[in-house]
């Protein structure tokens, strides 16, 4: 897909960093994002940033940014100690941030949107919309592309918004051009067209940061790379002294034995049958079995698919083709009332947006998906639903004060257990769990996981949507790997290493 | 032909030619709708209060935002602009406007700064202060009122008079609209008032200064319903503490029906002016038509929800004719 060979560094490249990152921290409360993070970028360069997700990579851009203030550690630019309070200082000193998801305004137009709050003027101090347009026709020939400037940018392409985002650099001659997973989106062609792009930026003079999970573009496209790991600064290599395995290796590399107590638990027959799951421009072609008492880890990196998979297998979404088969009976489409009835639970990803009533007690939280069975003569019972969640509260060591509680007020490890009861009280063979451990602490987890265990050593089948590779393989009896909405990959727990599925979720043409 | 292009397929057009359509109608089935001396100056002068608020409210709109309080700000002001009149004998007509200008604009800033720094929406902010400013006003005012021989005559004509065949208060309209819409136009702050309405958080991400903008939008909406209030004493004589009781509804109805979008971004108070017309035009029109008194306010809540609709569909058709593009380019 991306022929051209690494270019070597040049020169200049040779010289004092034009930014400067050292031991750079940011906690949020109690989390924290990053423990050390450095970075040091040249002019004439491209530098790859790459880690797993949730190593840090996004908090280190967003302090480039402005957008976060960080807690401690040296940042400077050209030399002179920086500290930006905002996004408009940071812009100011020349660096530009094009993020994954390109923030454009839709209602206006692309010439609008590349100059907004800096329009060149006239004498009178109106915009000169003439000259306006003028310099954004002439700074989208240089880079060799056809967008009207004159249509609003809603509709346009993620590729060619970031094309907008690119010119809105140039426009503002930034010195340093920090693209946060710019190729996610793209096809080859695209890729192929923002590489010259970027390239031709890079000769220029600029510096340029590319982060990517994407090992073959980073190799085609960067000449250094920086490796980081769990909030901190791995290492930082010429691209031309290292190797896909040694940068895995670095991303990875940690201890997983002791973590996630798996018990053994006897394997029985197929409960849940997904076949050539398709929905066009998502996902495709999925397919997979689960069987009574067997944890199935589905890995990938964020954006590959798994939760659409998730939500299409559940009924929340639809899906074009494929089918999906409960029990050997056929799953309609599109209807969770179906699903839930046959005994598929799903909990999801967010669980403060999909999965809990925030502002209610933890009691009626838990009935809500039972209420049909809980309910009698059309009414809802409170003292039926209080005895069957006082059953899940117990079961799951929820700390609360009382079941009216709002679940709202409890900690995030307290909310999972909550919309894990809530299902469960609905008496499930197959469940869906969604980063079941996001964002909670190390304690809880650990006891979400032995409830896991548990529940499938009693014949549940379970899938195990995770993006923390230590969880995966430490809980998973095998492990399925998707990447940019295929299955890349499926391993047994004994084959399943970080490096095998690591390289499954990022490298092109893996083994299927 | 590009101007050809854009008028003829402006959101604006379209109004505005309802607008005709309903002139036409209503003189067809009586004359004097528009030839008589009463009845064009009614078409024009009713509507041009209501312009002034309408243009502030589409300012506000366009920043995803909302003022419910400016019906109450008329009132206020109305109020004050008698009572200068009778407690400072020989009180300049310039120096009332001011001070119902000055008024307005800082009973905008209240709302702006309670929205842009509390962060609390705009809908339940101004919903508050619509009802505090009225309390005010009618703490203020009793069983009070103003009476036109409060007012100086000179004040009065202000409000009635014409000029080659077009009232003060039309061309006062016209001129503050012109002035708006050259603003959001021409200038930068208003070019990043429909940037922060079309997406306040790329708009932080740009670094536009979010909070002053809003604040700005605001202070623009009370000192325009300020001045309203104002020219609502020079155009009736008589203020109760009623004035402009309602107002904040109509104005939202016409900027909306003119095409500024609820949800920011889009729009123009070209838009919200012809709005104003058709909304005050629609309702003299009915009766003469022989639409009974009874369907009125019917008719005018289907135009507005006729407007949203055709916009959505509008929206959603450009959209899909966006992307279709998009994938024969492929």
């Amino acid at each position: 897909m991306v022929a051209a060979p690494p270019d070597p560094p040049s020169p200049a490249a040779s010289a004092a960093p034009l930014l400067e990152l050292t031991d750079v921290t940011k906690a949020f409360g109690a989390v924290v994002a990053l423990r050390s993070g450095s970075l040091a970028l040249h002019r004439g360069s491209i530098h790859a940033l790459i880690g797993e997700n949730g190593a840090g990579k996004s908090t280190l851009v967003k302090i480039i940014a402005g957008l976060y203030q960080r807690d401690s550690g040296g940042f400077t630019l050209d030399g002179e100690e920086v500290d930006f309070g905002s996004t408009a200082q940071s812009k100011a000193s020349g660096i530009a941030v094009i993020y994954q998801e390109p923030t454009l305004f839709p209602d206006l137009s692309v010439v609008e949107n590349i100059f907004m709050g800096r329009q060149p003027t006239t004498r009178t101090g109106g915009i000169d919309r003439r000259a306006m347009r003028a310099e954004a026709v002439s700074i989208f020939d240089r880079l060799g592309v056809r967008i009207d400037p004159d249509r609003v940018t809603d509709g346009l392409s993620i590729a060619d918004q970031q094309i907008i985002e690119i010119a809105k650099a140039i426009s503002l001659d930034a010195r340093v051009l920090i693209m946060d997973e710019p190729t996610a989106a793209l096809s080859g062609v695209e890729v192929e067209r923002l590489f010259a792009v970027a390239r031709s930026l890079r000769d220029e003079g600029r510096a340029l940061l590319f982060i990517s999970h994407r090992f073959d573009e980073v190799f085609a496209l960067c000449d250094t790379v920086t490796v980081m790991r769990d909030g901190a600064y791995i290492a930082t290599t010429p691209i031309a002294e290292t190797t896909v395995d040694a940068l895995v290796r670095q991303m990875v590399g940690r201890d997983v034995t002791d973590l996630f107590p798996k018990l053994p638990s006897e394997i029985r027959d197929v409960v849940l049958e997904v076949e050539g799951l398709t929905r066009t421009g998502v996902f495709r072609d999925i397919s997979f079995q689960l069987r009574a008492g067997e944890i199935v880890g589905l890995a990938g990196l964020v954006g590959a698919g798994r939760s659409e998979v998730a939500r299409a297998v559940f009924g929340v979404d639809r899906y074009d083709s494929g089918s999906v088969r409960l029990g050997g009976r056929t799953l309609p489409r599109g209807d969770v009332r179906a699903a839930t009835a046959r005994g598929l639970a799903l909990v999801p990803e967010d669980r403060r947006k999909q999965g809990l009533v925030l502002d209610q007690s933890v009691t009626r939280n838990t009935a809500l998906a039972i209420r049909s069975r809980l309910s009698k003569w059309g009414l809802l019972w409170e003292a039926r639903e209080t005895a069957a969640s006082r059953e899940w509260a117990t079961r799951l060591e929820v700390k609360t004060n009382s079941l009216d509680t709002e679940v709202g007020t409890l900690s995030g490890g307290n909310q999972q257990k909550v919309v894990l009861g809530k299902w469960l009280a609905s008496d499930p063979r197959v469940l869906i769990v969604d980063e079941p451990t996001r964002g909670i602490d190390v304690g809880t987890k650990s006891e979400v996981h032995r409830l896991l265990s548990q529940l499938a050593q009693e014949g549940m089948a379970i899938l195990m949507i995770s993006s923390e590779l230590p969880e995966v393989l430490g809980m998973a009896d095998r492990v399925l790997v998707m990447r940019e909405g295929r299955i890349t990959g499926e391993f047994e727990r004994s084959e399943a290493t970080p490096e095998n599925v690591m390289m499954a979720a990022t490298a092109e043409g893996a083994a299927a | 032909m590009r101007l050809a292009k854009t008028l003829f397929t402006a959101r604006e057009t379209g109004i505005l030619l309802a607008l005709i359509l309903v002139i036409v109608a209503a003189t067809v089935a009586n004359p004097s709708f528009v030839f008589s001396g009463d009845g064009w100056r009614d078409l024009l002068l009713t509507p041009s209060l209501l312009l002034l608020v309408a243009v502030g409210q589409a300012v506000v709109i366009i920043t995803r935002n909302v003022d419910l309080s400016v019906g109450s700000v008329v009132g206020l002001t109305a109020y004050l602009t008698g009572r200068l009149f009778i407690d400072v004998p020989g009180i300049p007509a310039i120096a009332v406007f001011l001070a119902g200008g000055l008024l307005g604009a800082v009973l905008g800033l209240v709302n702006g700064a309670l929205v842009a720094y509390a962060k609390v929406p705009a809908l339940v902010i101004t919903l508050g202060t619509m009802y505090v400013y009225r309390g005010i006003n009618i703490a203020w005012t009793g069983s009070d009122r103003i009476n036109a021989s409060d007012l100086p005559k000179d004040f009065r004509g202000l409000g009635t008079g014409m000029i080659l065949g077009l009232p003060y208060l039309t061309l006062i309209a016209l001129a503050v609209l012109i002035i708006a819409a050259w603003y959001l136009h021409t200038r930068r702050s208003g070019r990043e008032l429909y940037a922060i309405g079309s997406d306040p958080a790329a708009a932080h991400l740009y670094g536009l200064p979010v909070t002053r903008r809003i604040l700005t939008a605001f202070v623009v909406s009370g000192a325009l319903s300020g001045f309203a209030g104002v020219l609502f004493a020079a155009r009736y004589g008589t203020v109760a503490s009623n004035a402009g009781y309602g107002w904040e509804l109509q104005a939202i109805g016409a900027a909306v029906i003119g095409g500024v979008a609820m949800a920011g971004g889009a729009g123009t108070v070209w838009g919200a002016a012809v709005g104003a017309f058709l909304l005050l035009t629609i309702n003299r029109a009915l009766p003469i038509i022989g639409i009974d008194d009874f369907w009125q306010q019917a008719v005018v809540g289907a135009l507005i929800i006729g407007a949203i609709v055709l916009d959505r569909v509008l929206a959603v058709r450009r959209h899909r004719k966006l992307i279709a593009e998009r994938e024969d380019h492929r």
